[in-house]
């Protein structure tokens, strides 16, 4: 089963129970968010303990993208 | 390194300010702490540089303060995160909002802009405040800073007027004209105590006592509300004068501020309870039910951390900024409260222009520690609270 999410503006076909984490760095996305001093931040740990793969999921910041299961409709920001 | 002028213990931001005067002045100054500075009250306090008016004293220090605020601000590197964002104080309730046009015609009288808003206008600049309030008052010359690195930027303009900074290295003792250490004794003409709620144990006598803070700190919200926001209830809850009933019980007040970061600081409990450092969990509770209770949407916000401080409390609420005469040479500039941070550079001008005998920046009379020096003398200790409740027992 496929499901389509929006990542930053543009639709991104995943296949249905991937993490958020997973869809993305898939997609080639290395840069989840940036960290005060202007450097890039990605998943580290992957199970939700870090918080460093923070992203805005349907518009709720700091969502941890290891966490969140792909669902169909889903909007993910990276770059805050 | 030869014999100093002046030796300040403490290198908190009043401190500091104390140091960049006394070494613009051309003193040789040595600046002690036992860990490190900002390490106290500095580093745990909000930071929002506030015109106070509890008092005509108050009033004229925190005015004076902020005017040297607002002349630094040119020079404030990045990292003190010196924002003008103003106070938005917050009325619940029509009681509230009635007193707001005297306080307004009070800041205007003394040169302070302030601003009465209705509700809608209140709604109109902070959205995310709940519905049905009764209005405010804006006092947009209010600024926010981040007080650690503000601390460090006035230590090294005193560094380049040749002050020595020494880390690390606590002061035992305060006797005349000298500070023990364990590195050995400083000799110096003029001693000042600038060690905030610490300063009693140096200086015996010292009418303070530490009162307690709870903030806490969100991830990353930018734009989430553009102004310091704070309840007017919090000026009797916080600022009003303590009754023996009163004081003795755990307050808290809705207090939100901006940082530059798009963060949010959360605050304020007040309590004293020594120096107990642990979260008290239900009073934390308490001081964030109490900011949702204004801005509900700070519920689903994410809280990375609390912590604590101690502010230095006296029993009138303004600070000791002067001569302590019961030790020859050693001057006080401690006791700020909640305003240290505000009024830190007013502080420093001050005491320096009292040591140096220049022409002082406001009256000094209210602030000279002489008003608690009878009491000391007597080997009273005098009480912050009324009701003739010790400073012993406060910190027991």
């Amino acid at each position: 089963v496929i499901v389509t999410i929006t990542l930053d503006d543009r639709p991104l076909a995943v296949a249905a129970g991937t993490t958020v984490a997973v869809a993305l760095m898939n997609h080639g996305v290395a840069r989840f968010r940036t960290a005060l001093g202007g450097e890039p931040r990605g998943p580290l740990c992957a199970m939700g303990t870090c918080h460093e793969c923070r992203v805005t999921i349907d518009g709720v910041p700091h969502r941890r993208a290891c966490l969140e299961l792909c669902a169909d409709g889903m909007t993910v920001e990276t770059g805050g | 390194m030869g014999r100093p002028d002046a030796v300040v213990v403490g290198a908190g931001i009043v401190g500091a300010a104390c140091a960049v005067e006394l070494a613009a002045a051309g003193l040789a100054v040595t600046v002690l702490d036992g860990r490190f500075a900002g390490a106290g009250a500095t580093a745990a306090g909000m930071g929002h540089l506030v015109v106070m008016d509890d008092s005509p004293a108050q009033l004229a220090l925190t005015a004076a303060s902020l005017d040297l605020w607002r002349q630094l601000a040119p020079d404030l590197p990045p990292a003190c995160e010196d924002e003008p964002r103003g106070t938005l104080w917050v009325a619940a309730e029509e009681a509230e909002m009635e007193l707001v046009p005297a306080k307004r015609d009070l800041y205007r009288a003394h040169g302070i802009a302030a601003e009465a808003l209705s509700a809608a206008e209140v709604a109109a600049e902070e959205p995310r405040l709940r519905p049905g309030l009764a209005g405010g008052l804006l006092v947009p010359g209010d600024r926010v800073i981040y007080p650690p690195a503000a601390a460090r930027f006035l230590l090294a303009l005193a560094v380049d007027r040749g002050a020595a900074i020494r880390e690390g290295v606590a002061a035992t003792g305060i006797g005349p004209s000298a500070v023990a250490t364990a590195e050995g004794t400083i000799e110096a003409g003029l001693v000042v105590n600038a060690a905030g709620a610490e300063a009693p144990r140096l200086t015996p006598g010292l009418p303070i006592a530490p009162r307690k803070g709870h903030l806490a700190i969100t991830d990353r919200y930018p734009g989430f509300c553009r102004h310091q926001l704070v309840e007017l209830g919090y000026l009797k809850s916080a600022h009003g004068p303590d009754t023996a009933d009163r004081a003795d019980r755990a307050s808290v007040a809705f207090n939100v501020q901006p940082r530059a970061t798009g963060q949010l600081l959360v605050g304020s409990s007040r309590q004293y309870a020594g120096f107990d450092a642990a979260i008290d969990r239900s009073l934390l509770s308490r001081m964030l039910a109490r900011a949702i209770e204004f801005l509900p949407e700070l519920r689903g916000l994410s809280t990375l951390r609390a912590w604590t401080g101690f502010r230095p409390a006296t029993p009138d609420k303004l600070p000791l900024i002067g001569r302590w005469e019961p030790v020859p040479g050693l001057w006080i500039a401690a006791g700020h409260e909640g305003l240290g941070i505000t009024t830190a550079l007013a502080t420093g001008r001050l005491l320096a222009d009292l040591a140096l005998g220049r022409p002082p920046l406001i009256d000094p009379a209210p602030f000279d520690p002489g008003r608690f020096t009878s009491l000391a003398r007597a080997g009273a200790s005098p009480s912050p609270l009324e009701g003739g409740k010790g400073i012993e027992r406060l910190r027991g």
